[in-house]
Order: C-alpha cells, then structure tokens, then sequence
C-alpha cells in the first residue's frame, strides 16, 4: 500500500536518484543530452504526482507533522534523520517540485552546452529543496540548507552569463556569512537544550537573552536568503548573471527558504525574541518595500527589475511572518507561494524573449505585440499578478498581509501599503517599453510567437495564478490549523501588546 | 439563474472574443459580444422589475472567497434598487456602445479584441455594482481599472495612448490605497466587510474614537474619508482627476461608456451604498460636498477654453460628477444617483456624437479645424443639440430635472457648505451652458477652419452608429421626466427602500421641494445666459475670444494649462520618484552597500592577500578566506558561550 511508503523520502531523494542515473548515461553527445533531458524531466514529473498525493492525504485538522519517518542517525549526539511535513511546509514542498519541473521543461532548448550536468545540478537542487522543507531536524536541516548552495552555485558558475564569477561571488560571501552564524547558533541551541529535534526545540523555551543572540545569528542566515534590505545586493547581480531557470528557482523556491526559516525556527522557537525585534522587521521590511519598488523604477534590465520587485514582494512576506495574527501570517504564507509562481514565471517571460534577441535590456525592446500577441497575453497576467490585482494570487497575501498588519500597526499598513502604487509603476512602465509601441527595431521583425513548449510552461503557471486568486480557499485550508496552533502555543499572542513605538489601532 | 446569467454573460462574451478571436472573425466576435449583453441587458430589466416589485434585499451566494482567522469573504452577488438601477443603466448604455462600436471600429484591424475589452469591462462594472461586500466591490473596482488602462492603451503604437494608460492606473491606484486602508479600517472597527454586517451596527459605532500618532479620530470618519479618496481617482474628482482627460487617447466608444456613463460613476455609486455608514460621519459629509463642488466649478472653468472636442467633454464630465459629489455631501443621494442616471445617457449621447463627427472628419479632434458642417451631419448637428440641452440643464430635458434637483437640495440643506456648494453649482452650470454651445458653434458653425481633403469626406455616420445615438437621446430626452417621481420625487422612500440609508435632520431632499422660487429658475437664468455668451463670442463676434485670451492672457494660460497640476504633480512626485530611484540605486546600492559590503571585502582581502603573496584570483580563494573568517568567529564565539 501507498500508504505505508516513506512518501517524503520518496519525494526527496527520487531526484537525486534520478541524477545519478543520469551520471550513467554513455554515449555520443547527442544522445546524453537527449536522455539526460528525457530521464530529469521524467524523474521531476514523478516527484511532482507524488507530492501530490502528499497534498491529497493531508490532514488540514492538525497541527501535527505528518507522513513522518524517523530513523537514528548519528547515535552518540542524538541525530536522527527526521523527516515530516506540516501546513506550514506542505505547500512549499508542492511548489519546489513544481517549478522543477517546468524548470526543466523550460531549458529544453535554451540549454545546449553541459547538458547532462545541467540537469544532475536541478535533481539535486530539487533534493535539497525538498529535504530542506521536510527536515525536521537540525543536522540534516542545515545540510539541505546549505546544500542548495552548491548546486545554484554551479548553475550560475557554469551556465551563466558574463560576470557570473562576481555575482556567484558575491552571492556566496552574503550567505555564507549567514550560515557560519546559523550553524554556531545551533550548537549553542543543541547544548542549551540537549536535543537537535526541531519539534522538541520548538516546546523548548530558551532564556530571554539567549533568545536574542540565536534570534540574531539566525537572521543573519535568513535575511540574506530572503533578502531583507540592506542583505540584498546579490540578488539582483545573480539573478541577471543566472540562466532562466536557474532565475526561477532562485526567486521562486532559494528567496522562500529564508522566510520559511524565519517561521521554523524565530518564530515558533524564539518568540520572545522575535515580539522584540518585531520593529527592525517592520523597518527593515518597510524600507525594502519603498527602496526596491524606486529602484526598480528606474531599472534598464528586465531581469534586474524583477529581481528588484522581488525584494520588495518580499517585505510584505516579512512583515507577515512577525505579525502575529492569522490573517498576516496565512497572507505571509500565501504571498511566498504566489510570489513564488510569479515572479518564476516573470522570469520565464524574460527567458523568452532572451532566447530569441540575447539581451535583457528594456531598451532593445519595443512593440513585441506586434509579433507575440500570445506571449504579451501571457506577460499582462503575471504582470497583474506581480501587482496584485484582485482576482490573482497575488492580491490575497498581499491584502491578507496588510490586513493582519493593520491590527497590530496602522502606520506599518499604510507604509507598506505604498508599495501597491509603486509595484504598479514599475511593471507597468515594464511592460509598456517592452510590449506596446511600434515595432521599430529591425532585429526584433522575425521574432515568433510562443512555442507549444512554452505554452506547455506557462499554461500551469498562469492557471495558478488565477486559480489562487479566485479561489484561494484550498490553499488556505492547508494553513489554518498549523498557523493557529503556532499562534497559540508560542506565546506569539502576547506580544500583540508589546510591540512598541508603532502600536495604533 | 436570471440574476447569475445577467452578471455572468458579459464575461461569457468576452471571453469567447478574446480566445477564440482568430476563429470568430470580426463579425462573429460582435455578434457574440454585442448579443451576450443585450440578453444581459434585457435580464437586467427583469432584475428592475422583480426588485422595484418586492423592495427586499436579494443575495445570491455563489462560492467562498477568502477566509483566513475571523475575515469571510465569500463571492455573492447582491440586489436592491440601487443595483438594479446601476444594472439597468449599464448594460443599456454598454449594449449600445458595442453597437456603435461594430461601426465606428470597422477599419480597426483588432476588432475581437477590442470588443472583448469591452464585454470584459462590463462584466468588472457588473460585479462593482453586485457586489456584496467591500472586498468584492474593489476587484469590481480594480477590474473596471483594468479594462480602463487596456482600452485607453488599446491603440498601443501611440506613446501618448501608452502614457495616459498608465497614468490612468496609477492614479486610479493612489485613490484605490485610500479605498483598501477603508476596508482594513472597516474590518477593524466592524469585524466584517460585509455591507449587511456594517450597515446593521454602523449607528451602534458612529460615537466610536481611535488614537492614531497621538491623535483621537472619529473613527466611521476616517473610514468614509479613506473611502472616499478611493471615490475620488475613480471619479475624476479634483487632485485626482488628472487622468480622465488623459484617457481621451482611448477611441471614443470607450471615452462614451467607461469615461462618462459607468465606470466614472462607480465612485458615486460606492458612497451611495456606503450611505448607512457615510451619514454618520458630518465631517466626511462636509468634505465630500466640499471636494465635489470645487471639482464641479474647477473642471468647468477649465472645459471653456480647451479645443480636442473630446477634452471639453471629459472636463464637463469631470465637473458633472462634482454636481453628484456635492449632492451626496448634503445627503441627497437620490438626487446623486438621478443625475448619475440621466448623465449616463446624455454625456454618452455627447461622446459618441463627437465620436460620429470625429469619423466624418477623417479623426480630426481639434475643434479650431472644424466648423461649416451643419449641413453635412446633419443628424448628428440634432444629437448634439440634444444632449446639450440635457446637459445644460434646459427645461424637460433630463439635465434639467436631475440637476434642479442637486442644487435645490443644496440651496435647502442650509448649510454653510450647502449654500457654497449651490453658488458652485449655479456658476458651474453658467459655464457649462457656454462651454457645451461654444463646442457646438465651433464644430459646426461658421466657416470650415479644416482642408479640403477632410471636407470632401465628411459624410454621415452610418445606421449602425445613428441607431444608438437616436436610442441614446430618446433616453436624454425623457429619463428625466420618467425617472423623477421615484427617483427623487414623492415615490423615492418605497422606490429606494433600504438601498439609501439617510438619518433623521438631514432632510436635504424633502426640504428641495420647497425652496424659493428664484432658486428653482436661477439654473436656467444662467443656462440662457451661457449660451448667449457663447452666441456673441463665437458667432456675433468671433474676433473676440482671441482678444479675451491675449487680454487676459495669464488667466487664459492658467486654464489653459488646467490649472498646471500636471506640471505639479510632475515636478512633486514623477520626476522625484525616478531621480530617488536612481540615487538609490546608484548611491545607496551601489556605492553604499556594495562599497561596504561585499566589494569592500573582496578589496580587503585582495589587499590581504598580495601582503601573503598569494594572490588568486577568482571566487575560489574568496570563498576559502571567508571559511576562515568564519572559523575564526566560531571559534571565538564558542569561547565565549564557554565563558558565559
């Protein structure tokens, strides 16, 4: 039976088993590449039916973590591989198999040089991306956390475009800075409290001042990943120097990692800490709304001026996460899935016409209608989804997010509600420059519309979209009882009264 | 089902032409279009009937929305008077716009898509004025926007139809901020953005008070306040009204339906459904009658002296919805919603009267090369003079039943801000009776200022477009005289039944009834004298409008420029927002941060390394010495946990 199979190791370790066949394959080039194509994309779509089923077998009335596999480790330091999922992680599991394997649908043709390794370094990515959602312990937890690194490293070190050795660089300076921070914090959690069990830490309660030290190593580690403002100078560099899906993956599952740290372990283990901090969030979170969405403004590159939009979707999810009410936590939550999609799939929209002209500057482009009527279809939804218009995903969270905000600090609300005008000029002018005008410039004359394989990408994608924003309720469902019980258990709610200076009605 | 399919057939419509476009053809997407509306159109007319007839509150739900903690959100649809009446409105004026559409877009080369906007539109419009509760009322609102900034951009090759797209958007989305912190706010104060919910407890709130930055606020104000601003962008009213003239770059089926007749009126409509809550908040009452006659006389003034035919339509359009602003100021909703009514027919008579002569004259828009062509058009000549009449308010026509009414109700509300709003009123209306016959002498009188290129191809609109002007002006002429029993008359309590909440001592309505006798004529004193001034300016003595505007040449330019809040809000907010843009970007990312940060580390370390004299270069080395950067701070860090 199904039931009795370790679902989430399947779910976790099946790429990664998936690329090791793919090391196997001999042959001439054309066909490696063929077969390492075939075999990733047949591998991702198998993860992606069974974390389905995942979905399907889920129990929304507990708080609990489910489909739970435990099995000693490391016995002498009390290790064990620990693996569950809760409706705080379910979704995010959904979504890094998701993005995978349109991933790898997408870079059918866009990649031709290293394919086979190419596509051992997204199985692997899809692993750790997996594993890191489901760990429930600290040691296999930060071997999937850092482990992520290794393989996007090699994605934008190999396949990326001319200052990939800076920005890969640069990327790798500001996160593992984070992770040195992290891993110290944990030895310090697992000699306080004996245990590297995350559940088991997650009751513990660690001393105030201690608190604030592990709060703060913490978040070192997952601001830079999210990125809070000012850890966000990477992002932009390693999205440009990526290759599409590489850009994909970096904004739609690599910048949720951070916030999703954010809730496993600030939250939920260090409550006290976090109701203190809350202010540096909220300022933090609010500048990186208002300074991303100018700065995005006044962006030349496409893929610059996505990476700057994501930073600024990002504030809100931050915002979300320390505002311990249901309606801005579920907003937070909801947000990093669709922003997730969305921005993944702006980044597509980028690929698509990088595929064809080679250049990501705004300027080389103009009246793209004329000759893509399809693809400026398509660019117009994720566009209104990156703004948030109702009736997209995108307008849940964000309008969840202020509205859980808004009980605990009007001023914070009507800070970041700014950004909602701001996000509006910016994709806007975006789409304006690239798709409306004529069509004057002679390089872009033969440009063809939307492939069926590009379709086959963006149909899913665009039906999420709109599917969240209609009828959000299924995926809402999966938050409720996790989020309320995190409320209650942490003590969160007492800090409702504590957040000081900002506090109005 | 009749109610469902009434709502649900535009988007049917737009659908199928925006999909299956290429299949349909352009006959086949007009036909689809055109037909799904009319049935809604003709459902919608059931829907008055049924609702007029039991006078009850009828939700349809249909499907759980958003729910997260204590917020419910589910997708209904709701019907009282007020929405039939908005219903009935806009499916009529939309049926008829997409049948002049079919004839006035026939060279276009998009017409499925353009056809598909507009079905797209109504269906947004139709959930705004359904809606039954606040969330769903703003992705009505956002929706209409949407279908707004596609249609004014719908001839994308145009930089300035590109430019005034967005600017429609984001001004629209700077009053939508104020719209959606009113419905947090309301959340807050009521625990539900349900109207039931609100309108049920809104007296058990009105003595409520809040403490924001050190503050005490009224708070059902605040929210009316921040609900109003929302109204504000989307009905052009002063501050943020820039956009509505601006998006005369749409073709002008779009200019009639959405930038006159419905979209337009959504933000009349909001505060209209929102009178249980607005009523009890005098202050907001104040603002908006304040906001509204200032808009009302501001867009006027502006409307005398500019020359895109289009352009002095929208400005009246802008100054009409002021006349419906002030009338909800003095509580006199029914009297807002009967002008909303009788505006929607003339003012889209109007436009696509313009629309008719725009497309005799080979898409001329500028009046100074028009005139001499009385005899050419002449049908659309006679439509004209017809929705000006009912524009100016001239006796029987529906303008002068339903804006007698207005400033009546603000002559009798005697109130301070009353009485300013009726002299508003009344200089406004001296204006737009000189403004609508100075368009009307300039298109067609006096000799032709056009080549004769244009002139040989003036002709007259085919039937396709004279059939909904005709249907239109029926409309201009007579929703006055029919509508005013029940919509403001002696019928108006069991018409509106609970749809219009209004409190005990603001009787504003009754009261209009009986005011003075050169109260109830003063309106058309001014009319006639409007139009006499404009028959000596521009007919008598043409010489003198020119000798007026260099006389007075810094007025002239003051109106000219319309009152320079473009130029303002340039220099405030555009130029600013891109030059901060690229300060940050440049300075505080770049050189700041950066600086700092990681190329600060890579310059040190590179230093660091040429002291060891191993220098390397690329990412490998950098990551080792981060390792030991990082090492040693484990280390030190151990220790002193040690220690600790």
């Amino acid at each position: 039976m199904i039931t009795d199979w370790p679902l989430l190791s399947l779910v976790t370790f099946l790429p990664l088993a998936g690329a090791a066949v793919i090391l196997t394959i001999r042959g001439d080039d054309a066909l490696i590449n063929r077969n390492a194509r075939n075999i990733a994309l047949l591998t991702s779509t198998m993860t992606f039916i069974i974390s389905l089923v995942l979905w399907s077998r889920f129990n929304f009335d507990t708080a609990d973590f489910q489909f739970v596999e435990q099995r000693v480790w490391l016995p002498g330091l009390g290790v064990t591989y620990h693996m569950g999922v809760d409706g705080i992680s379910l979704l995010f599991v959904l979504l890094s198999t998701f993005l995978t394997l349109l991933c790898i649908l997408s870079s059918w043709h866009a990649v031709t040089t290293r394919v086979k390794e190419y596509m051992v370094a997204f199985l692997v990515l899809e692993t750790m991306m997996v594993g890191m959602f489901c760990a429930l312990n600290l040691v296999p937890f930060y071997i999937f956390f850092e482990g992520v690194l290794l393989p996007m490293f090699m994605i934008i070190g190999v396949w990326g475009g001319t200052r990939r050795v800076y920005a890969a660089f640069k990327f790798f300076l500001y996160t593992l800075t984070g992770s040195v921070l992290m891993l110290l914090a944990m030895l310090v959690m697992y000699f306080t409290a004996q245990t590297t069990e995350i559940p088991a830490l997650m009751r513990f309660t660690f001393p105030e001042e201690m608190q604030r030290w592990l709060w703060l190593a913490f978040f070192a580690s997952f601001a830079v990943k999210v990125p809070m403002w000012p850890l966000h100078t990477w992002l932009p560099d390693a999205h440009v120097e990526a290759p599409t899906a590489g850009s994909v993956i970096l904004a739609g599952v690599l910048l949720k990692m951070g916030a999703y740290g954010f809730l496993r372990f600030s939250v939920p283990m260090f409550p006290d800490a976090s109701s203190y901090f809350t202010p540096l969030i909220y300022a933090l979170s609010v500048i990186a709304v208002i300074y991303a969405s100018l700065v995005a403004l006044v962006q030349e590159d496409m893929k610059k001026l996505v990476a700057y939009s994501s930073i600024a979707h990002m504030g809100f999810v931050t915002i979300g996460i320390f505002t311990p009410t249901q309606q801005a936590l579920e907003g937070a939550l909801f947000q990093m899935l669709s922003h997730g999609i969305v921005s993944g799939a702006l980044f597509l929209c980028v690929g698509v016409v990088y595929e064809r002209r080679h250049t990501r500057e705004i300027s080389a482009y103009g009246g793209l209608v004329h000759r893509m009527p399809m693809y400026a279809l398509v660019f117009m939804i994720f566009t209104l989804g990156s703004i948030g218009l109702p009736g997209t995903s995108g307008f849940i969270g964000e309008f969840l997010v202020l509205l859980g905000v808004f009980q605990v600090s009007s001023l914070v609300a009507l800070f970041t509600a700014t950004g909602v005008v701001l996000g509006a000029a910016y994709m806007l002018y975006l789409y304006s420059r690239v798709i409306f005008g004529k069509l004057e410039k002679p390089a872009l004359q033969g440009l063809l519309d939307l492939s069926k394989r590009e379709i086959l990408v963006f149909a899913p994608l665009l039906l999420v979209v709109l599917f969240m924003g209609i009828y959000p309720k299924i995926f809402l469902d999966v938050f409720h009882t996790s989020v309320s019980t995190l409320l209650e258990n942490h003590k969160v709610i007492h800090a409702l009264s504590e957040v000081p200076a900002l506090a109005a009605p | 089902m009749t109610y469902v399919a009434a709502v649900f057939l535009p988007l049917f419509g737009a659908l199928s032409a925006g999909v299956f476009g290429r299949q349909l053809g352009d006959r086949g997407a007009e036909i689809i279009t055109t037909i799904s509306i009319l049935i809604s159109f003709i459902l919608s007319l059931l829907v008055f009937r049924d609702v007029v007839q039991s006078s009850a509150v009828q939700t349809v739900p249909l499907l759980l929305w958003i729910q997260s903690g204590t917020l419910e959100v589910v997708w209904a649809l709701r019907f009282d008077t007020l929405t039939a009446v908005m219903l009935s409105v806009v499916t009529c004026v939309s049926f008829l716009v997409h049948v002049y559409a079919i004839g006035y877009m026939h060279h276009d080369p998009s017409i499925p898509r353009f056809m598909s906007y507009l079905s797209f539109f109504t269906f947004f419009m139709l959930m705004l004025i359904t809606a039954d509760n606040l969330v769903q009322l703003f992705f009505g609102w956002e929706g209409v926007g949407l279908a707004s900034y596609l249609l004014i951009g719908f001839w994308y090759d145009r930089p300035s139809a590109n430019a005034a797209a967005i600017k429609a958007f984001i001004v629209n989305r700077i009053g939508d901020l104020g719209f959606m912190l009113g419905i947090l706010t309301t959340f807050i104060l009521f625990g539900s953005i349900c109207f039931d919910p609100i309108f049920a407890t809104a007296a058990v709130h009105a003595g409520d008070y809040v403490t924001f930055l050190g503050v005490e606020w009224h708070i059902v104000t605040v929210i009316c306040l921040l609900l109003f601003i929302g109204a504000m962008g989307k009905s052009a009213q002063i501050g943020l009204h820039t956009w509505l003239p601006d998006a005369m770059e749409g073709p002008t089926p779009v200019s009639a339906l959405i930038h006159a007749a419905t979209m337009v009126t959504a933000g009349v409509f909001m505060v209209a459904r929102m009178s249980p809550l607005f009523e009890y908040s005098p202050t907001a009452l104040t603002v908006i009658a304040i906001v509204g006659a200032s808009t009302a006389f501001f867009a006027a003034t502006v409307a005398c002296v500019q020359s895109d035919i289009k352009r002095v339509i929208a400005y009246s359009t802008c100054s009409q919805l002021g006349y419906m602003f002030f009338a909800i100021g003095v509580s006199a909703y029914q009297a807002a919603l009967f002008h909303l009514m009788t505006h929607a027919f003339f003012k889209a008579l109007l436009f696509l009267s313009a629309g008719s002569v725009i497309h005799a004259m080979s898409g001329e828009q500028n009046m100074n090369r028009m005139g001499g062509i009385v005899s050419r058009i002449r049908v659309t000549y006679v439509m004209v003079w017809i929705g000006s009449l009912a524009l100016s308010g001239m006796p029987f026509f529906s303008g002068y039943y339903s804006k007698d009414i207005i400033l009546e109700a603000a002559f009798a509300s005697s109130s301070t801000v009353g009485h300013f709003s009726f002299w508003m009123g009344i200089a406004a209306a001296f204006m737009t009776a000189f403004y609508s016959w100075r368009l009307l002498f300039m298109t067609f009188h006096g000799q032709t200022r056009a080549d004769e290129k244009v002139m040989a191809h003036v002709h007259e609109a085919p039937a396709v477009m004279l059939i909904p002007l005709l249907l239109l002006a029926i409309g201009a002429l007579l929703s006055g005289w029919i509508g005013y029993e029940s919509f403001v008359g002696q019928h108006r309590e069991s018409f509106w039944g609970q749809a219009i909440t209004v409190i005990a001592g603001h009787n504003a309505m009754t009261a209009a009834h009986h005011v003075p006798l050169w109260v109830q004529v003063a309106p058309f004193v001014v009319g006639i004298g409007g139009i006499l001034l404009s028959y000596l300016l521009y007919i008598r003595v043409p010489g003198l409008p020119g000798l007026l505007a260099s006389v007075f040449n810094r007025v002239y330019q003051f109106l000219l420029k319309k009152w320079y809040f473009d130029e303002l809000y340039n220099a405030l907010f555009v130029r600013p927002a891109f030059a901060i843009g690229n300060g940050l970007w440049k300075g505080g990312d770049g050189a700041l941060i950066d600086g700092i940060g990681p190329d600060g580390v890579a310059a040190m370390s590179r230093a660091f390394a040429q002291r060891l004299g191993h220098l390397q270069s690329g990412y490998v080395y950098h990551y080792a010495f981060a390792m030991i950067v990082g090492v040693t701070v484990f280390v030190t860090w151990i220790t002193l946990f040690h220690l600790w």
